[in-house]
């Protein structure tokens, strides 16, 4: 009997000792020393590399969260899908390395002095995987069926700028309406409701790429599968096994096939976070999705060099529904709320990823904006406590009478753990008694968007383009992701002018008056601002940082391991140096200095991929 | 007699099938409609015109009732429909994926299960109350003692990260990535089916006839093999029935921490998805593996126990 | 009469015997010293004894609360120093104290699950079996449909449809538990409703109500004891599941099932969130399984001779 006891205490023992024994020796699985180092990266002189460097095998295994609905670009959704379908499909314009639009089947455009009309000029040797000429007639096939409403796509919200899109989508004029020509074999024209300078990197997202018109007529629904597939990118589909892998090949009809370094791309659908970082440990991935928040610390210390976290475009912040009890006609009370959170706490000890403290809507990197910030962001922790000290009891609040609230987030252990922080915060300077009511996903937003029950929840946004409008245009009045309840005509107004605002810097001028106008009504509570995070390995290079975090596999190769006896390289070359992209008329053999080791911080906060960012059960 | 016996059985065991598949697919399909949100919401609100586009063509705004009988008409026909989440596969696919690998990795699991358990049961009993039967039943226990939600992940660093000895998850009908999963799996069932074959052993051991026999004197090991062995793993084969059905149409957790295409996942992620049509043709699989489960159990059961017939095992 | 009386007073030894055979010992007398010498029995039930009393009074003696969140102290190891016996977890809160608390809430949960099914499923079997004939068929028949359900499916379609209140889980597994209960009753009624007194109390005119209630159901108690016994570690590990989905109890409230699969995602970086909570789970299970056994063996006479 005395035996279960017994070996109670020694797992027990071996478990603690196994642990201790790991922090002294370094990770047991594959320590660094052990861990196969790359050769350190030379460039030729058009800044490609060097093919002496290469490794022998150019394949990259890629771990993609959530398994793909379907692999038609005008009816994917979730950041998982895209990544796929930007290796295997190439829009009019698409992105580089840094996250830039530059020219992709187009080679160039000219925009119209009121910026509502696109001419696209198409390149003309572009060839489908198949052998079929592209021609611009192609494009106007596919942005008409992305707009159809017998297509049923929930991506075309990005057509919307286009003239007309609007009533094609709800069935009011033929899909020929549409405000796309054909002027002539190469060349298209899109017009527009009015200025929308984010239209060209609408442009290089999956739901404006083209398809196979015969390839889709012929195999209907199941156009998308191996075998089947017909695309025009730097890659095709070669298999396609559900929840197990995706594998593509290089497309060698690609019009930069020669640029293309790696030959094969497989992609691992892996929910479990936990379970990614293993298979990368063991050596199965070179490339995760992300990383669980709770192992950062751990994968600090045991894989700095592959570790790369940076910012990302998406904003981390509770609501406030502005409809009901207690937050209804309360500003002292919200403002309170906002000022009595310590983020730097949250974002060094809950999430930890370096994610930056936010007091703005929009996150910082989006070129030629900055977010307005108030005046509180500037003062101490210790200060804002006390303001909102008093602003809680202005309120008409105290210890005797106590705020009673509910914080409402979806199952997800890094809203959990956030949410825990908050309510402990709000708890230990002012005495508010809060309830976590944590709901899974779909009732969860059901329940955020009826506005009956919430009172203050999670939200966040994560951008589908490089512009600050997309961050605004919810809180728009009547918007359908307005589940703040939130109504103010000035705000509507600005952003109605930023609508048809042609001049650059005005327009974004009046974005940040509205901005202002949003923050000084306390709609919101702004958390952190997103970075993503993830492990990549040494050997992988090509892939930039970029605020958009889209990496496309055509930039990536593989650098071949350092042999036994051979010098230790550099810690880590940092791989946002320009050097690494091919680009005409780089510097020549350049060897990249070493020291410029870093772990990438950023502003930006963690957690779930994409912007459908909350798919539930994520633990 | 008993031919006769069997078909009529069979007959109506299969018949008894068809009720039962009613009422299972009616309380499913209302059950998960009932749930609120459906399987189009999203953080990113679609617009009106959109949503509606896509209710539209998976019938989601015609009357429930209209669903229901449009959804019984297709069954008739083995056409599952086109899953809601996976836009890509239909139902019958995804299915015919899934259940080969949760097949293999729960069948095999039972296998192991089956073997180690009674070997482990038998052992016990022929000690009862000795030390080596407390040993043997308290290392048994451990299946159900950890949760395999702790059990997969400590294995997988062990053996898998540490030691390097086992890929660490995946899938691709390998033998090595069949390992891992299978243990974990089978740890449960190998503790109850232990418990169950050293209990039944017991009382079988104490028995009149096997005291005969041994009275009579019979080797011990001829003993147990001819005379003790069948009755003692009847309650065993009763209880494989509902456990195999279980562990063949997979089970979540493993599949989540091994990154297995099994069919376990869908069922939690097809309620989470509002993923109806997925979840029905689930529902309705495990429905009927469970049913051909049970009646083979019973089967084997009174092939094995000469004494019981065929109405009287009901 | 007053021959006999006087006879049994009168004779000494007579005397003794009759009060032997007047104190007697019943079934359950004869069960209760036959557990007495189970010592995996015993020894399980001492320490799910002290196990109730720590977890009740525990967190009542820890200057920690469950919820409270030390931030100088997040993720840190066992140490005296800090005040954290069993260190902390990601946000700073206090593990002992959580696991405590988590066994109330796991032990709450296993009890009260484990008594609707008792509920549901004993008067169900008791019906069935007692009334035979048609009516057990049907009721068996539902059961034989009910079962062919797969049961975590329901229980987290109730979950999802309405919501995660505690109550709710202990309903949602205890009405999918009852299964299992209902057969060994039937079975067992089956049996019991065609011995004597049985069929002397109808003879007598009592009605089926009184019948089943005076006479079926306490001599069910036995099988059903020990089924009750080994089930709780079973719906403790239920809970577990749900927590692993997502779908357990509402923070801040925690069970053991929660904080053990918390754990296991930081197994290697945080050791402690783990093992503590793991440890306490594996010792209930085990010693409720131990229970269960042990009150099986006692209550069968085969076993003994």
């Amino acid at each position: 009997m005395n035996f279960a006891k017994s070996l109670r205490v020694v797992l027990v023992t071996g478990l603690v000792q196994l642990a201790g024994c790991g922090d002294e020796n370094g990770d047991f699985g594959r320590p660094r020393e052990n861990r196969p180092q790359p050769v350190e990266l030379v460039l030729l002189e058009d800044g490609r590399p060097d093919p002496s460097v290469l490794a022998a095998e150019q394949v990259v295994y890629r771990g993609n969260g959530d398994e793909p609905q379907t692999l038609d670009p005008h009816r994917a959704e979730g950041v998982p899908t895209s990544h796929i379908l930007r290796d295997l499909f190439e829009g009019l314009t698409t992105e580089a390395p840094d996250g830039d639009i530059i020219p992709g089947a187009a080679t160039g455009w000219n925009i119209s002095r009121d910026a509502r009309t696109y001419t696209f000029y198409l390149r003309r040797d572009l060839k489908w995987s198949n052998g079929d000429p592209i021609k611009a007639e192609d494009f106007i096939y596919s942005l008409r069926r992305a707009a159809d409403p017998e297509t049923a796509s929930d991506a075309a919200v990005s057509l919307l700028p286009i003239l007309n899109a609007r009533e094609v989508l709800a069935g009011e004029l033929p899909v020929e309406d549409l405000g796309i020509s054909l002027l002539d074999e190469y060349t298209l024209q899109i017009t527009l409701t009015g200025p929308t300078p984010y239209f060209l990197g609408l442009l290089a997202s999956p739901v404006a790429y083209p398809v196979n018109r015969k390839n889709v007529e012929e195999f209907g629904d199941q156009f998308s599968r191996p075998g089947k597939l017909v695309s025009n990118g730097a890659f095709v589909l070669k298999s396609w096994n559900p929840r197990v892998s995706i594998e593509l090949e290089k497309n060698p009809l690609f019009r930069e096939v020669d640029q293309v370094i790696i030959e094969r791309v497989i992609y691992y659908p892996i929910e479990d976070l936990t379970a990614e970082v293993t298979m990368f440990r063991s050596g199965a991935l070179d490339w995760t999705a992300e990383v669980p928040n709770n192992q950062f610390k751990w994968l600090q210390h045991y894989y700095p060099d592959e570790l790369v976290v940076s910012p990302w475009m998406g904003s981390y912040f509770y609501g406030f529904n502005l409809l009901r009890e207690p937050f209804a006609e309360n500003p002292e009370l919200r403002q309170a709320l906002i000022l009595a959170i310590d983020r730097k706490v949250i974002t060094e000890k809950v999430t930890q990823f370096g994610e930056k403290p936010s007091f703005s809507l929009v996150p910082p990197g989006i070129e030629g904006y900055v977010p307005f910030t108030p005046d509180y962001a500037e003062w101490t922790q210790h200060q804002r406590d006390e303001a909102a000290r008093r602003l809680y009891e202005m309120a008409g609040y105290s210890a005797e009478n106590p705020l009673y609230v509910e914080i409402r987030y979806n199952t997800s252990e890094n809203h959990k753990k956030i949410a825990l922080a908050i309510a402990s915060m709000w708890k230990q300077q002012l005495g508010v008694i809060a309830t976590l009511v944590n709901e899974e996903f779909r009732v969860f937003l059901q329940n955020r968007e009826q506005k009956i029950i919430t009172q203050v929840f999670r939200a966040g946004w994560i951008s589908d383009y490089n512009d600050p409008y997309s961050f605004l245009e919810m809180f728009r009045t009547g918007h359908a992701g307005n589940d703040y309840g939130y109504s103010n005509d000035t705000f509507d107004a600005l952003l109605d002018e930023v609508g048809t605002e042609r001049i650059r810097a005005r327009r974004e001028r009046l974005m940040f008056e509205a901005e202002r106008e949003l923050l000084a009504d306390f709609v919101i509570i702004p958390v952190y601002s997103y970075v993503s995070k993830r492990l990549v390995d040494t050997h992988l290079r090509g892939w930039q940082d970029n605020v958009m975090d889209h990496h496309l596999s055509r930039y990536m190769f593989k650098l071949k391991s350092r042999q036994a006896g051979e010098q230790a390289a550099s810690s880590r070359v940092d791989s946002t140096s320009s050097a690494d992209v091919p680009e005409a008329g780089e510097a020549p053999a350049e060897e990249i200095p070493a020291g410029e080791a870093e772990v990438h911080e950023g502003p930006g906060a963690a957690t779930e991929v994409g912007r459908k960012a909350d798919d539930e059960g994520e633990s | 007699m008993r031919q006769e016996g069997i078909i009529h059985h069979a007959t109506s065991r299969l018949l008894g099938l068809i009720p039962t598949l009613l009422v299972l697919i009616t309380i499913a399909f209302f059950m998960i409609r009932v749930a609120p949100g459906g399987p189009f919401d999203g953080e990113k609100v679609l617009p009106p015109e959109i949503r509606a586009n896509l209710d539209a063509k998976y019938h989601l705004d015609e009357p429930l009732m209209q669903q229901y009988f449009r959804y019984l008409g297709q069954i008739i026909t083995l056409d599952f429909g086109p899953s809601f989440q996976y836009k890509d596969w239909t139902v019958n696919e995804l299915i015919a994926q899934g259940f080969p690998v949760s097949l293999t990795v729960g069948g095999l699991a039972m296998v192991l299960a089956f073997f180690v358990g009674t070997a482990i049961g038998i052992a016990a009993a022929l000690r009862q109350n000795t030390a080596a039967d407390y040993s043997i039943m308290g290392i048994a226990m451990l299946g159900i003692s950890i949760p395999n939600f702790v059990v997969a992940p400590l294995l997988i660093l062990v053996l898998a990260v540490y030691a390097g000895w086992l890929p660490a998850g995946g899938w691709d009908w390998s033998i090595q990535r069949m390992v891992l999963p299978v243990i974990t799996l089978a740890l449960p069932a190998i503790a109850y089916i232990a418990r169950l074959t050293r209990g039944s052993m017991i009382e079988v051991l104490h028995s009149n006839y096997i005291r005969t026999a041994r009275a009579k004197g019979l080797p011990g090991h001829l003993v147990i093999r001819r005379h003790a062995l069948k009755p003692a793993l009847l309650p065993v084969i009763s209880f494989m029935g509902p456990a195999t059905a279980g562990l063949i149409t997979g089970s979540v957790v493993i599949e989540r921490i091994y990154s297995i295409p099994g069919l376990g996942s869908y069922f939690v992620q097809g309620a989470l998805n509002r993923d109806y049509t997925l979840v029905m043709g689930v529902v309705i699989f495990y429905g009927v593996i469970i049913i051909l489960l049970n009646f083979i159990v019973d089967i084997l059961y009174s092939w094995m126990n000469p004494r019981i017939r065929f109405d009287e095992v009901m | 009469m007053s021959d006999s009386v006087n006879t049994i007073v009168d004779d000494p030894f007579a005397a003794a015997m009759a009060e032997d055979d007047v104190r007697g010992r019943s079934l359950w007398m004869d069960a209760w010293h036959r557990l007495l010498k189970n010592r995996a029995a015993v020894i399980s039930g001492i320490i799910m004894f002290v196990m109730l009393l720590v977890v009740l009074f525990g967190p009542m003696l820890s200057p920690w609360e469950g919820d409270f969140t030390d931030w100088d102290n997040t993720s840190s190891p066992p140490s005296l120093e800090t005040g954290h016996w069993f260190g902390t977890d990601a946000v700073g809160r206090d593990i002992l104290v959580r696991t405590l608390e988590g066994g109330r809430v796991s032990l709450m949960v296993g009890l009260v699950a484990t008594l609707v099914s008792l509920v549901i499923g004993v008067t169900y079997g008791a019906i069935a079996g007692y009334y035979g004939g048609f009516t057990d068929r049907f009721m068996m028949r539902v059961v034989d449909i009910i079962y062919a359900l797969p049961f975590m499916f329901f229980v987290i379609l109730l979950m999802v449809v309405f919501g995660r209140h505690i109550v709710l889980i202990f309903v949602a597994i205890g009405a999918v538990n009852w299964l299992d209960m209902a057969r060994i009753v039937r079975g067992q009624t089956l049996g019991l409703k065609n011995t004597e007194y049985v069929e002397a109390a109808r003879a007598c005119g009592v009605e089926h109500r009184d019948i089943i209630r005076r006479h079926i159901i306490p001599n069910l108690l036995g099988v059903v004891m020990v089924y009750v016994t080994l089930t709780i570690p079973q719906v403790i590990l239920v809970e577990s599941f749900l927590s692993f989905l997502g779908l357990g109890v509402q923070e801040p409230m925690s069970s053991w099932g929660a904080l053990v699969n918390d754990g296991a995602q930081d197994m290697e970086s945080a050791p402690w969130t783990l093992i503590f909570p793991a440890a306490f789970l594996t010792v209930t299970l085990y010693c409720f399984n131990y229970i269960g056994d042990g009150m099986r063996d006692a209550l069968d006479p085969k076993d003994h001779f």
